[in-house]
């Protein structure tokens, strides 16, 4: 066990798994001798070399583009977008190559990738640093999207996503980078894609958040006192709906809560689904605690924009009041 | 000197064999063999063949939009002919030729003309990748895959097939910027046909040539007559040689025309002129290249009977056999989205039929407690 940060967490799986698969490549920009812009790659260079670990020219869509090809000729490759406002140039090959080379060859093709990217606000970021685009890649098919909310989550489903034989986009909330340390196996060990993790029993409400938010449920959770379940969903897609269905169908009151808009949001399918599966023990309407319909603001603003504590606690005293 | 020159550069372009029939025997000889000669002879009129049974089933509503091939054969064919089965082809959407002399079966381009994903679903030691519909995309994958056998120490290289209009794609100047820069033995072959659907290539590029645009990544290239088979092969085996002793990407523009539509939905006649079409037909590939195998005695009219004969009926089997597959089920549009299938995506495909909402009724309390 080492008490480790989120980035350290992530950094030793790619070493684990660069180690135990010599397909696993990595390449973006500056990941190379300068670690990333956040040092998630630090050392990686020095250790695997030129070949493994590969500085790309400054190009979002030629990076997932290769990274398609890598894959379809054997390699395991993980390319870096350096912050989720520079995915655009790469959504096409994102999503028209990658999400469906499986099903339009049906089976004759496939890309077992790893698109890691840094998501979310609260660093006071530049513009186009901050963004929460989950929904949007968890609306197009084909793909697996995981974002993992601590230090132990993040290397067992990296290790999955890098072993999955599907593309997968794997979400690092830079807000909890280096919030807090957790203790983390050094062997070896997967977290399941696609399985959310109940944070904390409770039988008053259920709570559902994922990423960096899910620190902030956790405090108003604590401050409200009340005795609330917390559902960390850590794969957007596929949706563990069970475990969602069976808690709210328990407590008959859902939160859900996230950073990013809150029109199509990944909030708005689950409120959904709770409304069909648990209609009938639904004691309130389903909350949802989100960004704004509003451009992410430049940093000044940012803390208001995102879900805080005292945002889902006024949550938390509605929905019990209602 | 305060000013001096940086950089000078100029580009060849090879032809062989002329319109005419006229052959450079300095440049051509031993190019193609004479048994080769008359097979890739064979090929491009058995494409000619599968071209117009392919645009007659368009027209009778047996299958969906379809791309003819006519006029641009010599491209696609040379290349592939020149080439080594382990080179990736990685093809745009009108390399039939390419594509069925490395051995695709003919019955998958119908297929996927028909609207059947398993048209797509090749032999991946055939090492083609599926047609691709998105312009100028899928030169990132041919740098991606030449790369990984790279990677593998493999001397496996690949070719990826584009139009002109495709050059000004910027996945086109990304993946030629990767290439050249992380030495990435990749072919990029431009067939320049001269129009991108209605557009033609001065919208696309004021360069003199569309060759130049190599120059600028420092990569090697050549013009050829995309015509001409004898310099598309020559062209393509140099180029090779030179990529896998030095892994490094090149560049090829071969010069051709689509004499057909863009097309089974276009109408090239809104915006190309008749002498235009004219002119190209007297350039056709398969013309000169008859009158090469008649000028050696490798070919005469009883030979064009029999294979036409034999083309004739190889396209009629390629249509039944298309035509005859057992039509996909509804489900197996589910099958293939991932390696496993999730939870969510089970539960619809198994009640696509019996809910509304592809979801398992049994599964739904609300519904529950409703029959109860």
């Amino acid at each position: 066990m080492a008490n480790l940060t989120l980035v350290q967490a992530i950094n030793l799986a790619l070493i684990q798994e660069m180690e135990r698969d010599d397909r696993v490549i990595i390449l973006g920009e500056d990941v190379g001798p300068n670690g990333g812009v956040f040092r998630v790659t630090e050392g990686l260079h020095k250790r695997f070399g030129d070949k493994r670990v590969v500085d790309s020219p400054l190009a979002e869509s030629g990076i997932i583009g290769t990274s398609i090809g890598l894959a379809m000729g054997g390699l395991r490759p993980i390319p870096e977008i350096q912050f989720e406002g520079f995915l655009g140039p790469a959504y096409d090959q994102i999503c028209t190559h990658a999400a469906r080379m499986r099903t339009r060859t049906r089976g004759g093709l496939t890309v077992p990738m790893t698109l890691r990217v840094p998501v979310g606000g609260g660093i006071h970021a530049p513009e186009l640093h901050s963004d929460s685009p989950e929904a949007i890649y968890s609306h197009n098919p084909g793909l697996k999207v995981v974002m993992p909310s601590s230090p132990y989550d993040a290397k067992g489903l990296l290790i999955s996503a890098i072993r999955d034989p599907d593309p997968v986009i794997f979400f690092e909330p830079k807000r909890i980078y280096r919030a807090f340390r957790e203790e983390v196996p050094e062997d070896e060990y997967t977290v399941p894609i696609g399985k959310a993790r109940v944070v904390r029993e409770g039988s008053e409400v259920t709570m559902i958040s994922w990423g960096a938010s899910v620190i902030h449920c956790m405090n108003a959770i604590e401050a409200s006192g009340r005795d609330i379940e917390l559902i960390d969903l850590r794969t957007i897609n596929p949706l563990d709906y069970e475990t969602v269905m069976t808690s709210v169908c328990k407590t008959g009151r859902a939160i859900i809560v996230h950073e990013a808009p809150l029109t199509c949001g990944i909030g708005a399918e689950l409120s959904a689904r709770i409304m069909e599966s648990c209609f009938l023990q639904l004691e309130a309407p389903v909350q949802r605690v989100a960004g704004f319909d509003v451009i992410m603001p430049y940093y000044k603003l940012e803390l208001d924009y995102l879900p805080d504590t005292e945002r889902i606690g006024k949550a938390i005293n509605e929905i019990v009041a209602y | 000197m305060p000013v001096s020159k940086v950089y000078e550069t100029s580009i060849d372009r090879l032809s062989i064999l002329e319109p005419d029939g006229t052959f450079d025997e300095s440049l051509g000889k031993g190019v193609i063999p004479d048994g080769d000669a008359v097979k890739l002879y064979e090929h491009i009129m058995l494409c000619r063949k599968f071209d117009e049974i392919a645009f007659k089933l368009q027209r009778s509503g047996r299958m969906g939009t379809y791309p003819e091939n006519r006029g641009q054969e010599a491209t696609s064919l040379g290349a592939a002919y020149a080439l080594e089965s382990k080179d990736w082809l990685v093809t745009c959407y009108r390399e039939n030729a390419g594509l069925f002399w490395r051995g695709l079966p003919m019955e998958k381009i119908l297929l996927h003309w028909m609207g059947d994903e398993r048209g797509n679903q090749i032999d991946s030691e055939l090492r083609v990748t599926p047609l691709a519909i998105p312009i100028g995309t899928q030169m990132l994958h041919a740098v991606g895959l030449a790369w990984a056998y790279k990677y593998q120490d493999s001397s496996s290289v690949s070719c990826t097939f584009f139009g002109d209009g495709a050059t000004s794609e910027g996945d086109f100047h990304e993946a030629m910027n990767f290439a050249a820069n992380l030495d990435i033995p990749t072919l990029f072959f431009c067939q320049n046909n001269g129009w991108a659907i209605s557009v033609p290539t001065s919208i696309q590029c004021s360069a003199d040539v569309l060759a130049q645009r190599a120059v600028a990544y420092g990569m090697k290239t050549i013009q050829v007559d995309g015509n001409d088979i004898f310099a598309v092969v020559k062209a393509v085996r140099d180029a090779a040689a030179y990529m896998r002793e030095t892994s490094k990407p090149a560049f090829i523009e071969a010069t051709t025309y689509r004499l057909g539509d863009h097309t089974t939905a276009d109408d090239a006649r809104r915006y190309r002129d008749a002498e235009e079409v004219e002119e190209w037909q007297g350039r056709d590939p398969v013309i000169r290249l008859r009158k090469y195998l008649e000028q050696r005695d490798l070919w005469n009219q009883s030979k064009q009977d029999e294979m036409e004969a034999r083309a004739e009926k190889t396209v009629a089997e390629v249509v039944k056999n298309a035509e005859g597959i057992e039509p996909p089920v509804t489900e197996d549009m589910f099958d293939s989205m991932y390696a496993s299938i999730p939870e969510n995506l089970k539960t619809q495909r198994r009640t696509l039929r019996t809910s509304s909402l592809g979801q398992d009724p049994s599964q739904l309390p609300v519904r529950d407690t409703a029959r109860t």
